[in-house]
């Protein structure tokens, strides 16, 4: 690009072009110092009249309030603003990553189901796609939660499911596991189960390299991943108990909570990346070429096996870049939690702590300065990934 | 010959023909290749027809042949020996309609808020339709006049003698299209401006340009009203603080504008290069170059992409909640809740009306924007 800006102006006599850029950008300098100094010293003046403290001291006050939602300790009465942050960002990026894996597999289910050769299927998909896509996401968030969670039996009429959990629009209760003192012997034997699959992997790939037979793959992945952590289970006498969620009178007590604004999120950001995942999923299927599709089935190869084989890493390399954008903006669309109460990190930080301390130009600069750092950290790996990839596809 | 006559076999006549292949057309190969041609598609064709069967009726029973069409309140809606199950309470959504429509804008008022749709759709169909005549002066109506006339109509103007209506009474579909308007009004030229910074070789200018794209594009939209709503009064002083609407306008257009940059620096990318040095060989200035040569095939090459960032810029506009402001989501929201019309199924009637509202708007943009697709490839073909 710049090249060519500047291979442009070679027909243009040098020192007025000079001068003129020069200008230009002392000329913005100064306009966007004088707007900074003015806004500043404005800042200064308004804040100063409201008596609203400035500076980060706040990050050790106490809090103060309560968070509904914590995977890590935290009190009203003693924790700080600065844990609060850390309550809301963790929670934002549980509800994120869990609503990626999610979207990803619905989402290259439904890309796939869009290019079958079933009518009907594809049809459906295709309905799918532009009916999620066309409407906000917010109204996708508010009926979840509104409509359907909402709408779920009071506590008195609590649906009982299966493995002791208790459904009603108070939340999802499910049994909580206890681990017992030996459990650490069943995780032991699943990394040793683990090593031992990708080792065997290593050996019947490297066999087939040198002699051609090809060893199974998949039964003994399973067989050497299941069976250890399952013997040293049994062998460890069941070290894992349930305490299951008991129906009280007003509320539940015990188990694991799923507060129906999680529940809610999940759902919203899941079904609505979903379908641009299918749409981004579809274009790299079909940008591969179909010489190659033809070429993989005068080979002999099945559908499965061309779709596995050949079509999905040629895609996958189309497909990555757009994905990970997706992907970005499932995190930043996680934001719309504080329409329904979720405590992520806009609802508890740029929401109740900026209400308590008034601090706006702190708060808001942290809480986008953590959306940025994700946003710009997932570009950078994005950029390694594309470039690695550049490079492999030159090696072969 | 005769070395090969014992045994060997000649034929003596024309083979009878083979019979013709089974018919390969209509209703029929339809079903033979798109449905059931292997035993897998025949069970995935069996489980969307049962999926169908067993979502699609309750859904028509629940908005159309169950629902209720009209009634003052609740009890229209709710369950009656009559009516044991009711479905949608489309009454409501009659009920509260011109609510959704005009928000609390008064009633005496209203017609200035019909003008300003009237002049809105006729400034969309002027740049919209491709072999519209003069589009330019078009373009200068979307751009200049429409804004300040509907600054007139819809805020007031005391001197022609329309009474000022301040924006907290604004709401319902009104304040979308509003917020939705405005955005694209302000942010297309601002894209524009950036996307140029960006590929300009002032270092200063396209490092500002830059830091603002990609900060605004990491961070959600939410933050951004947050910001406009809370920072911005403080750094302005007193007297000039902005009211929420117009705060909330900013941050949407400053928003809309990072992302307009990216579409139209991608624009900018795919004019061949000739163009440029043709332009500058035939001694054009370099806004000269832009305006009358690079930027009006850029444009056309990237509609496509505006338009689809228009879609997402509609469907954002329901983010504006967060900045207290009535949008047309908000009303809804807000009505549902109205005691009158507590019955089971409000809730779902006008989430579902506004839906369709939002459907309908965005499909109708991607379609137009497919149709200026396939007339832009079947351009680069001729």
């Amino acid at each position: 690009m710049a090249e060519r800006a500047s291979a442009l102006q070679e027909g243009l006599p040098h020192g007025r072009r000079r001068f003129g850029g020069a200008a230009v950008q002392i000329a913005l300098i100064v306009i966007l110092a004088g707007l900074f100094c003015g806004a500043a010293f404005e800042a200064a003046q308004n804040l100063a009249r409201a008596h609203i403290a400035s500076g980060f001291g706040f990050w050790n006050n106490t809090a103060g309030f309560d968070i509904s939602q914590t995977l890590i300790p935290y009190s009203a009465s003693t924790s700080t603003f600065g844990r609060a942050f850390w309550v809301g960002l963790l929670n934002t990026l549980l509800v994120a990553a869990l609503a990626i894996v999610l979207a990803t597999v619905l989402g290259f289910l439904v890309g796939i189901a869009r290019l079958s050769r079933n009518w009907l299927v594809a049809r459906l998909a295709g309905g799918y796609v532009e009916a999620i896509r066309n409407i906000p996401l917010l109204l996708q968030l508010y009926f979840w939660y509104n409509a359907v969670l909402k709408s779920l039996p009071q506590l008195r009429d609590s649906v009982p499911l299966p493995g002791g959990g208790i459904l009603n629009n108070r939340g999802l209760f499910l049994a909580r596991p206890q681990f017992g003192a030996n459990f650490s012997f069943v995780i032991a034997a699943f990394a040793v189960g683990v090593l031992a699959a990708i080792a065997w992997r290593f050996y019947a790939r490297r066999r087939r390299d040198r002699t051609g037979d090809e060893l199974p793959i998949m039964w003994p992945t399973l067989v050497l991943v299941v069976a250890p952590p399952l013997g040293a289970f049994v062998l460890a006498g069941f070290p894992l108990t349930f305490s299951v969620p008991q129906l009280g009178r007003f509320n539940v007590a015990g188990g694991v909570e799923i507060l129906p604004e999680f529940a809610a999120l999940l759902l919203a950001l899941s079904v609505y990346t979903a379908a641009f995942i299918a749409e981004v999923v579809r274009a790299g299927i079909v940008s591969v070429a179909g010489g190659q599709i033809e070429a993989a089935h005068a080979l002999g190869l099945r559908r499965s096996l061309t779709l596995r084989l050949v079509v999905l890493p040629q895609a996958t390399r189309v497909i990555i870049p757009p994905l990970t954008s997706q992907y970005l903006n499932l995190i930043k669309n996680s934001s719309l939690a504080v329409a329904i109460g979720y405590p992520d990190l806009v609802q508890v930080f740029a929401g109740s702590v900026l209400n308590i301390t008034g601090q706006a130009v702190e708060v808001i600069s942290i809480t986008m300065a953590v959306y940025l750092a994700i946003s710009l950290s997932t570009s950078l790996l994005m950029n390694l990934y594309a470039r690695a990839e550049a490079v492999a596809e030159r090696v072969v | 010959m005769s070395a090969i006559a014992d045994g060997s076999f000649v034929r003596g006549g024309a083979v009878k023909p083979l019979p013709p292949p089974v018919s390969r057309s209509g209703i029929l190969r339809w079903l033979n290749d798109d449905l059931f041609s292997s035993p897998l598609n025949i069970a995935l064709t069996l489980l969307c027809v049962l999926l169908m069967a067993w979502a699609l009726p309750p859904v028509v029973r629940f908005f159309f042949i169950d629902a209720v069409w009209s009634g003052s309140d609740r009890t229209a809606c709710l369950a009656s020996p009559a009516e044991p199950n009711p479905g949608a309470c489309w009454a409501f959504v009659r009920v509260w309609l011109s609510y959704f429509v005009y928000g609390f804008y008064p009633l005496s008022e209203r017609w200035r808020v019909d003008c300003f749709f009237l002049a809105l759709a006729i400034g969309l169909l002027w740049l919209l339709w491709l072999s519209a005549p003069r589009r330019d002066i078009g373009a200068v109506y979307f751009f200049v006049v429409l804004p300040l006339l509907s600054y007139l109509l819809l805020h007031g103007a005391p001197l022609i003698g329309l009474m000022v209506v301040p924006t907290t009474l604004w709401g319902g579909i009104f304040v979308t299209v509003v917020v939705a308007t405005i955005g694209i009004v302000f942010s297309l030229p601002l894209g524009v401006l950036l996307a140029l910074a960006r590929r300009s070789d002032l270092p200063v200018l396209r490092l500002a340009a830059v830091t603002f794209i990609e900060v605004v594009r990491g961070v959600p939209l939410i933050t951004v009203l947050f910001m406009a709503s809370v920072m911005l009064p403080l750094f302005v002083p007193e007297r000039l603080a902005p009211d929420q609407l117009v705060r909330a306008l900013i941050g949407v257009a400053l928003f809309a504008a990072a992302y307009m940059a990216e579409v139209v620096r991608g624009g900018l990318a795919g004019v061949p290069r000739g163009q440029y040095e043709a332009a500058r060989a035939l001694g054009l200035s370099y806004w000269r170059m832009m305006g009358l040569v690079v930027l009006p095939q850029a444009l056309r090459i990237t509609l496509p992409n505006i338009v689809n960032t228009c879609i997402g810029l509609f469907k954002d506009t329901t983010l504006v909640f967060v900045v207290a402001i009535f949008d047309f989501l908000r009303t809804v929201d807000a009505a549902r809740e109205d005691p009158n019309w507590a019955a089971p199924n409000t809730t779902v009637t006008g989430y579902a009306f506004a839906a369709l509202f939002y459907f309908a708007c965005c499909y109708a943009m991607s379609l137009y924007a497919r149709t200026v697709e396939t007339r832009l490839a079947r351009g680069g073909r001729r």
